[in-house]
């Protein structure tokens, strides 16, 4: 139980009895939620059930009506923005760059945090950049335009740009839909990558089984609620998947990995 | 790891800033161009001076008769021109930055739409209380007030938990499709007289300016672009939407409330100076945005080739033409043409 102590004490990120939703319409209320460090936690549930919100609350897109959320100890909303920036990195769902930026200068945005008026481009700067794009294996797209890139590529290199803001607590607001899955895969792997680098990771994916696959601590919501948090091979079962998402399904050892895979069961085409 | 895939920088003592070559390159020949342009339109008048003998007066060499008329009879004309392109071509840019389309003007942000309204009325409607206006805070104050007032509306009529670029733009063409049919039945139930006068201010035009005039213009300009310098840097990750933008650290309502603001006011002084000069603020961010092949609006560039644009417009307005148009007739035909030119070449380009 010291390990599980210790883990309470350094987290980093934390909601706390928080509500929150769109214009006075409470997608989730008074919930609770801590995310441990050092490690990849991904928020699945059905369409609707606050996913993204809790993850827009957490990185400060949303300001709760009730409650608070804590980075680092303090409450995130009496932070500078400025001041989140430099800990915490954010990306949104689809985001889109004007046409004909190159991938350097999307990459170079994400030092804005830490850029002043004067200091617009220092030596730092462009080595963090040249980092971040080696990082994430774009650096020979360096020189293109976004708009001429494939869609797994792009997404590469937003979370490059997300990279070079230098922090070590990324969110990802689904990172991995609209890509087909070898494209899919090449992305989450990136991600893993960066997990092992030593970054805390919390995302929003729609693919259960990649979920499954890729997190250490999964968080399962419905209704604005959380329904179950653990560890993939605790909380990933038959009972839960059909409570949370009405899905029948079977869950059955992954043959590649020693995590649970999802099988699901649907009207048509089963042979039982 | 080759060092040359990102942008190199240039330090100067403790400020850093990224290194363009090509844009300071385009940069300077756009400040050399509107330099000339602007000697040019004070050289040329019924009393012809050399462009050598501009600059020097410009500069407090030149002789008596030529400081006379260069200075006391056309530099506020040039100046006037100088000041309505830069504060257009800027807030052009700023506009179409931040509704992220190149479609967007300060026009459709409905101050132009005001500020005619606002003028056509004064002048059309010959009572107690427009004269009391007209003659104690002048028509152009009036006509800006007017054009402020409906840029504000469509500010908040457009806000709905924050600002969507398509929204602003939907709502900006609405209210000044009003602000349009207000002063089309204006002048169609006017009389005749008043009618003529209220046209000669709907198309812009440089004509009679004053020194005191123009000191108002140009000390509001540049206390605005002072604001704009500044709040600038946090608009490069304004690009990227709302949500990254607030991801990178900027508080995006605050910086494009202020530089909406600022747009405002620059297309405020411009319609209060020549009145509604149309298209160069469309035209003039895109035009610099090609010419520096920077994929956003460049705020300088653009004021710059506003400029140009407008200077160049009123010295062909005076010259080229055996009558003398207002300025705003000329711009349309000249910036039409050359947009369309950069859409063409570069559609031709991707095309092989």
């Amino acid at each position: 139980m010291i390990t599980e102590h210790a883990t309470q004490v350094v987290s980093r990120l934390a909601a706390e009895g928080v509500t929150v939703g769109y214009g006075g319409r409470a997608v989730i209320d008074n919930l609770d939620v801590v995310i441990p460090p050092g490690v990849i936690t991904t928020i699945i549930g059905p369409n609707g059930c606050g996913k993204s919100t809790l993850l827009r609350a957490l990185s400060r897109l949303l300001k709760p009506s009730k409650g608070t959320v804590v980075l680092d100890g303090e409450d995130i909303a009496k932070l500078k923005t400025r001041d989140v920036a430099k800990k915490l990195g954010l990306l949104p769902q689809a985001p889109i760059a004007p046409e004909g930026l190159t991938v350097a200068d999307l990459v170079a945005r994400g030092r804005h945090p830490h850029q002043s008026w004067l200091r617009q481009w220092s030596s730092d700067d462009a080595a963090v950049v040249t980092r971040a794009l080696a990082m994430t294996g774009v650096s020979d797209l360096a020189g293109r335009p976004v708009d001429a890139l494939s869609g797994g590529q792009r997404q590469r290199v937003w979370i490059s740009m997300t990279l070079a803001q230098g922090t070590d607590l990324l969110l990802l607001d689904e990172p991995i839909t609209y890509l087909d899955l070898a494209h899919a895969i090449d992305v989450i792997d990136l991600v893993d990558d960066l997990h092992e680098s030593g970054c805390t990771v919390v995302m929003v994916l729609h693919d259960l089984n990649l979920a499954t696959r890729y997190s250490d601590n999964l968080i399962v919501m419905r209704e604005g609620a959380i329904l179950a948090q653990g560890h993939p091979r605790d909380v990933i079962t038959p009972e839960l998947l059909h409570e949370a998402f009405g899905l029948s399904a079977r869950v059955i050892d992954d043959p590649v990995s020693d995590r649970p895979l999802i099988v699901p069961i649907g009207r048509t085409h089963v042979q039982l | 790891m080759n060092e040359r895939t990102v942008a190199p920088g240039v330090r100067l003592g403790r400020a850093s800033f990224v290194w363009r070559p090509w844009m300071m390159v385009v940069t300077l020949l756009l400040t050399a161009a509107a330099f000339v342009v602007f000697c040019w339109s004070i050289a040329v008048g019924d009393f012809p001076l050399g462009l050598p003998q501009v600059i020097a007066t410009i500069f407090g060499q030149g002789e008596r008769v030529d400081e006379f008329v260069v200075m006391d009879l056309r530099m506020p004309r040039a100046l006037a021109g100088l000041i309505v392109g830069i504060a257009l071509g800027v807030s052009g840019a700023i506009t179409q930055s931040i509704a992220r389309n190149p479609l967007a003007s300060p026009d459709i942000l409905g101050i132009t739409g005001g500020a005619s309204a606002v003028a056509v009325f004064l002048v059309t409607v010959s009572g107690g209380a427009a004269a009391t206006i007209v003659s104690s805070v002048g028509l152009s104050a009036a006509a800006l007030a007017g054009g402020l007032g409906t840029g504000l509306l469509v500010y908040f009529l457009a806000w709905r938990r924050g600002i969507d670029g398509l929204r602003l733009i939907l709502i900006g063409i609405s209210v000044s499709a009003v602000m349009e049919a207000i002063t089309a039945w204006l002048l169609v139930s006017a009389d005749i007289r008043d009618v003529a006068r209220a046209q000669a201010w709907l198309v812009g035009s440089l004509d009679s300016r004053s020194w005191s005039e123009i000191w108002v213009a140009l000390w509001c300009m540049l206390a605005l672009m002072a604001v704009v310098a500044y709040i600038a840097f946090h608009l490069k990750p304004m690009h990227f939407g709302d949500e990254v933008a607030a991801g990178l650290g900027v508080r995006y309502s605050m910086v494009r409330a202020v530089l909406l603001l600022c747009a405002v006011l620059l297309a405020g002084v411009a319609v209060s100076a020549a009145g509604p000069v149309p298209f160069v603020a469309l035209v003039a961010p895109q035009v610099a945005m090609r010419l520096t092949r920077h994929p956003t609006p460049p705020l300088v560039a653009s004021g710059l080739v506003g400029a140009l644009l407008l200077i160049g417009a009123d010295l062909v307005a005076r010259t080229a033409l055996p009558v003398s148009l207002p300025v705003g007739v000329v711009t349309a035909a000249i910036g039409g043409p050359f947009l369309i030119y950069l859409l063409v070449r570069a559609n031709l380009r991707r095309g092989m």
